[in-house]
């Protein structure tokens, strides 16, 4: 059978049964379509928040980033995974027992205030819709490369599919075929990574196999990987960085960002009990860790692979020619994904650090520059190419990469719709709508959204790798901190809700746009991205955790000196801290 | 609902606590053993680099696994303790 064929079956198998899955969970109600009933089991959540949370971003990319920076990118593996300690205990069991149905809803209420839910629902917009460009992309570029069709159609056959089940099935549909999904790309990630792992460690749990022997050369594999990129003129995998600050300031932005994104949030409101949503959080973690754990072995010895590819003598002997380069290489070429162009017309591959430092090295060896640029994102694409995995093994990956961009699309896409028909529509425009009328708002804002959102797929604005430091910039500065003060403190009022939400906003966006371009248009930066213009060396990625304290600082200036939240308003803050009496998620 | 009641004050004085508790070790296993100690931790061997390098890329996620669930269990039994439990 041709790889093609495979490629069709595991990709085909599982859009299959994602749709047989939305059939037997269609929503009846606004409670189904919103969240799920509210009757799902912790465990059954926790695999849903897996897949809803890990993107193509985590799935695609992550490898590729940690392969590439080493010690240095370790901030995604924490940042990604420490937001749900403070979910955990700072959100989720909280707005699970104040019981309604999206984020906005609870800032709406907590802060007495139409405009504070706007606000809410303007963040949450921006935030998921920057997002879900990058998962449409990403699915886009997993068809071309693998089932052969051109990226848009591609995008829109995975449109099709979501919006069978998501508009049918609201949450309800969603969160079954969550758990459909988290298998599928748990298994597609897992399984080339033992066999790597087997390959050169001899281990075959590969988050073990990271700090083993390389079976090759008898040395540990980090110190083999060290020593090969350092021959190289590359800094060493585990070196330590200078700028520590900045380092603390990203991973806190992860962090807080990853607890304030709403389509996380609204997955807590989908089990029956205060109680369940804390069991959630640590099973989605468990669920989210088989992966992360598993990711900075790919990570490492992706690279080393494809190091020993380039020099399969050592990096003292010559590189391979040219025309005995592997097959997956040539496949990637034709994507342009990897590019080649030989510099010192040797007809052989040089691939190594272009620095000042290794000039010198360079030179004595006839290289006049580095030969090879190999895009991140191919790393856990090509990784079964790489080490010669069978076929199925690299239909599943197609089938795994999907399976991740589409779950965190269609959770995106909810909390989009969600805010659109019950906080807009609902919340401000219509509040006499009827329950069937505001089903099939939120069935045609879900419609609408996802024909938005495959369109932005197809034709990706140029900023879409940044925009995604937005969508954590925004949550970090403006959704979290306002959550948090809703729960945890009762004096916060609405008027210092709102300036802290702007302010802390409005800082973080500014911050972001000085670097990277006004509304990121290139050439409307006003100082150059690099670290020296950096205040105190913060990149403009880390600014959310600073965005987020401007935030509290602000609402807790400005609380205090304006009159006190009214009792009514307080008694809602003590009800929420007491787990006895949350019903299911309520519509009033 | 038990309003301001001395035992209402003290169920939420508890999870406090406890949540405080848990993230002095979620900053501490982080920031502080994966980043900012990390110097101090080099001496410490494991698979071809030091503990800092695992904490960053390994402990740290770990560690995150064992403080939820251990907060979620604490506070279930403190639910239960002052009656706040749903039935």
């Amino acid at each position: 059978m041709s790889q093609f064929a495979i490629n069709i079956m595991f990709v085909g198998g599982s859009f299959l049964l994602y749709i047989l899955i939305a059939i037997w969970a269609k929503a009846g109600s606004t409670k189904d379509f919103y969240v799920a009933g509210g009757g799902v089991h912790p465990i059954t959540n926790g695999m849903a928040i897996g897949a809803d949370w890990m993107s193509a971003a985590s799935f695609i990319s992550m490898a590729g980033l940690i392969a590439a920076g080493g010690y240095a990118n370790s901030s995604f593996l924490m940042g990604w995974t420490g937001g749900y300690v403070l979910l955990a205990m700072l959100l989720a069991p909280y707005l699970r027992k104040f019981g309604k149905f999206t984020v906005p809803e609870f800032i709406g209420d907590r802060f007495y205030s139409k405009n504070a839910r706007l606000v809410a629902v303007l963040c949450l917009i921006v935030a998921s819709v920057t997002y879900v460009i990058g998962q449409m992309a990403g699915a886009g570029v997993a068809f071309s490369r693998f089932l052969e069709v051109d990226a848009t159609l591609g995008l829109i056959i995975a449109a099709v599919v979501v919006f069978i089940y998501a508009v049918l099935g609201g949450m309800k549909g969603i969160t079954y075929t969550q758990v459909a999904q988290y298998c599928v790309l748990i298994i597609a990630y897992t399984i080339p990574a033992v066999f790597i792992s087997v390959q050169l460690t001899g281990n075959p749990i590969p988050g073990l196999g990271l700090f083993s022997t390389h079976v090759d050369s008898g040395m540990p594999l980090l110190s083999k990987l060290n020593q090969v990129i350092t021959d190289l003129g590359f800094n060493e995998y585990t070196a330590d960085v200078d700028n520590k600050l900045n380092m603390v300031l990203f991973t806190l932005s992860l962090m807080i960002g990853t607890a304030g994104l709403p389509h996380v949030i609204i997955r807590f409101f989908t089990v029956p009990k205060v109680a369940d949503a804390r069991w959630s959080a640590g099973w989605a973690l468990v669920f989210i860790a088989l992966l992360y754990l598993t990711a900075p072995a790919v990570a490492s010895m992706a690279r080393l692979n494809l190091m020993t590819t380039i020099y399969p003598d050592g990096t003292a002997a010559a590189p391979i020619e040219y025309d005995e380069r592997p097959n997956w290489v040539r496949e990637w070429e034709v994507t342009g994904l990897i590019q080649f162009t030989d510099k010192n017309e040797d007809g052989r591959i040089q691939l190594y650090n272009d620095s000042p430092a290794f000039e010198s090295e360079a030179q004595s060896r006839g290289w006049k520059g580095n030969e090879l640029v190999v895009n991140r994102d191919i790393l856990v694409l090509a990784n079964p190419e790489i080490a010669n995995l069978p076929g199925w093994v690299i239909g599943l990956i197609a089938a795994g990469g999907l399976a991740a961009a589409l779950s965190t699309a269609a959770g995106l896409l909810l909390a989009i719709s969600s805010a659109i028909s019950h906080d807009l529509i609902k919340g401000s425009i219509n509040p006499n709508i009827s329950e069937k009328g505001e089903l099939l708002a939120a069935r045609i804002s879900m419609a609408v959204a996802i024909v938005v959102a495959t369109w932005l797929g197809a034709n990706p604005p140029g900023f879409a790798a940044q925009v995604v430091a937005l969508a954590f910039g925004i949550a970090a500065a403006s959704l979290f901190p306002a959550l948090m003060m809703g729960i945890f403190s009762k004096r916060v009022n609405n008027t210092g809700a709102i300036a802290g939400m702007l302010t802390g906003l409005g800082f973080t966006l500014t911050y972001i746009f000085v670097y990277k371009g006004w509304l990121f248009i290139p050439g409307t930066n006003n100082l150059a991205d690099t670290p020296e213009n950096w205040v105190l060396g913060i990149s403009p990625l880390s600014i959310g955790a600073v965005g987020a304290i401007v935030n509290f600082a602000v609402a807790f200036v400005v609380s205090n000196a304006t009159e006190e939240p009214p009792v009514e308003i307080q008694e809602l803050v003590e009800s929420v801290r007491y787990p006895r009496g949350a019903s299911g998620a309520q519509d009033h | 609902m038990s309003g301001h009641s001395y035992d209402a004050e003290n169920y939420w004085k508890a999870n406090l606590r406890l949540i405080v508790g848990s993230l002095v070790i979620w900053a501490l296993v982080s920031y502080g053993f994966a980043i900012l100690l990390r110097p101090m931790l080099a001496g410490i061997p494991i698979g071809g680099t030091d503990l800092g390098f695992w904490f960053a890329q390994q402990g740290s996620i770990l560690t995150f696994i064992a403080l939820i669930f251990h907060y979620a269990w604490r506070m279930n039994k403190i639910d239960e303790k002052f009656g706040v439990h749903e039935e």
